[in-house]
């Protein structure tokens, strides 16, 4: 396996993401005007500006506390739904990361040393599948939705489901984004004629159907990002950063 | 858009100020993170109420603090859930020992946010009761929705609650005061226009000019049916037959009725609304003992109403009759 994912690309991920959001605030407001309460794209666009400000800050520790970090900065400023699910998301992400020994795998039997960003060789395809899966497995705990239910979990699951098949089929990190991002992508178009049962659009009953779940469109704009930005090759840690949206 | 604001972003956080301004006499309004809490808090050894939801509802929640009332509540964005941070530092800030109980209305925001910060509160030794408040008969309850959405019994239950605390009640008996007046009351909405949130600009939903939406909650999330606007009269027939019937509300019956505006309705009409349904009442043989017929929790610059009613006994009676003195509800104080 030549491609790992390093604490950089992490940064340059939540960086992008931030951007993307920005880029579609008023398309996610206007998804969620249609079947909700209009402020999803708003919400959202307020609490990853507020990650992206203390993001060099955050930058300087290890991946697993900048996830943390990362979680609470999204609990405390996005609101709403989204804000204990999204932060519930990075949250586990983050446990999980500062359990991880980067480049090893779980019980490998060598010393559990904790990364600094120079030295982090970065995280195998396993290990980020694991990171996702404990992220997802939050949110449906938190948020009680199954796939399904026309929420952020309909894109969240398959993508979950695809980086872990990739990872047993020992595909490179590259593949198993891409691979994620599309499953995320049929997950979020799968919402269209579903009726919603959790969450304001559940209201609606049978009026929900035929629109796109806002929370489905946001979790496949992270996943696209992460396809689109996670990927390092192997060896010493880059200096400079992906720029954002590159 | 029409709004008197000066820039969209900045609408929460100078409301606050106004609030903060016109009512700092009594009331403590704190930034960073944004919670509103009784001057004289904590209270030793009473318990203390907080509520909290998104702003836009004005004047629950944070109207509502004082004396016979809640001891804080947090505003959120508008019509968004506040946070856990906010919730956390308004019930540190209330807890005189007693323990604090958090109303909370049921939308899945609101809902997770405050259990993330019931946790948090736990964590730090607060005992801590939460209690959720979902009275829309526009709802159906079941496992395909939601569930049903917190509305006007919400008013309700903040003031029989903090009268009940005020007389010095444990946690676990307002909580169950709080559970009762949720089970014993009931409340349907309808909307004329939709609203507009000062970050969209434009209205939520579209509405005919000679149309409206029966079954509204209070975010500007279209209701369960859309038909012809129709004279007062039907319009109280329209929301009060299923409120009647869900409980159901039968001859004999004393009721607490609350005729309530949604922030785009004058009071002239909502004393109109509450003609027809003190007659509709009469016909069915239930007795309105107490009435209350205003603005209290409204959806911006709504036009339309809601009707709750609530079961009333003597307890309950008395709770509601004793002293508050708040800014948006005051008697005997």
């Amino acid at each position: 396996m030549s491609e790992t994912v390093s604490h950089e690309a992490v940064t340059a991920w939540l960086r992008a993401f931030a951007a993307t959001i920005a880029e579609h605030r008023q398309y996610l407001t206007e998804l969620d005007a249609a079947i909700g309460d209009a402020d999803h794209g708003v919400n959202m666009d307020r609490g990853m500006q507020a990650v992206l400000g203390r993001l060099d800050a955050l930058a300087e520790g290890a991946t697993g506390a900048l996830l943390k970090a990362v979680g609470m900065t999204l609990v405390s400023t996005v609101g709403g739904a989204a804000g204990p699910l999204y932060g519930t998301l990075f949250l586990q992400m983050g446990k999980v990361a500062g359990e991880e020994s980067p480049g090893k795998e779980a019980g490998g039997g060598s010393p559990q040393t904790r990364d600094t960003p120079e030295a982090a060789p970065g995280l195998t395809l396993r290990q980020w599948a694991g990171l996702v899966d404990a992220g997802v497995a939050g949110v449906q705990a938190r948020g009680k939705a199954v796939v399904g239910d026309k929420t952020m979990v309909d894109a969240l699951v398959p993508a979950a489901a695809a980086l872990r098949a990739a990872a047993a089929a020992g595909l490179a990190v590259s593949e198993a984004l891409s691979q994620a991002a599309d499953a995320a992508e049929r997950g979020m178009k799968a919402t269209i004629p579903l009726v919603a049962r959790k969450g304001r659009a559940s209201y609606l009953g049978e009026r929900s159907a035929g629109h796109q779940d806002p929370g489905a469109t946001s979790a496949w704009l992270l996943m696209r990002t992460a396809a689109e930005t996670l990927v390092t090759s192997e060896g010493p840690a880059s200096e400079t950063r992906p720029h954002p949206g590159a | 858009m029409k709004k008197l604001i000066n820039r969209p972003e900045d609408v929460v956080r100078e409301a606050l100020e106004g609030f903060a301004a016109a009512y700092g006499d009594r009331l403590t309004v704190h930034t960073e993170p944004a919670y509103v809490v009784r001057a004289d808090a904590p209270v030793a050894g009473k318990v203390a109420l907080v509520s909290g939801g998104g702003s836009g509802h004005e004047p629950m929640h944070g109207g509502f603090v004082g004396p016979g009332m809640l001891d804080a509540a947090c505003p959120g964005e508008v019509f968004t859930s506040p946070t856990p941070d906010q919730m956390l530092a308004a019930t540190q800030a209330v807890n005189g020992g007693a323990g604090v109980l958090h109303i909370v209305k049921n939308y899945t925001g609101d809902v997770m946010n405050f259990e993330m910060a019931a946790e948090l509160a736990r964590d730090e030794g607060i005992t801590v009761e939460q209690v959720v408040i979902d009275d829309d008969v526009a709802v159906q309850d079941s496992l395909y929705t939601a569930g049903r959405r917190g509305v006007g019994a919400t008013v309700l239950a903040e003031k029989i609650c903090g009268a009940a605390a005020e007389q010095g009640r444990p946690l676990r008996e307002v909580a169950e005061l709080c559970r009762r007046v949720n089970a014993e009351g009931r409340s349907m909405g309808l909307a004329l226009t939709s609203c507009t949130t000062p970050m969209a600009g434009k209205p939520t939903f579209d509405l005919g000019a000679d149309e409206m939406e029966l079954g509204i909650g209070i975010h500007g999330e279209p209701g369960r049916e859309r038909r012809a606007v129709v004279t007062a009269r039907e319009a109280v027939e329209l929301l009060a037959t299923p409120v009647l019937d869900d409980l159901p509300f039968e001859a004999g019956d004393a009721v607490l009725a609350f005729v309530n505006g949604m922030g785009g309705t004058p009071l002239m009409e909502l004393y109109i609304v509450f003609n027809e349904l003190q007659r509709l009442l009469g016909d069915r043989g239930v007795t309105v003992a107490r009435n209350l017929v205003g603005s209290y929790i409204t959806s911006l610059d709504m036009a339309g109403c809601s009707i709750t009613l609530l079961h009333l006994d003597e307890e309950l009676t008395a709770l509601w009759d004793a002293p508050v003195n708040t800014p948006g509800l005051r008697w005997k104080a």
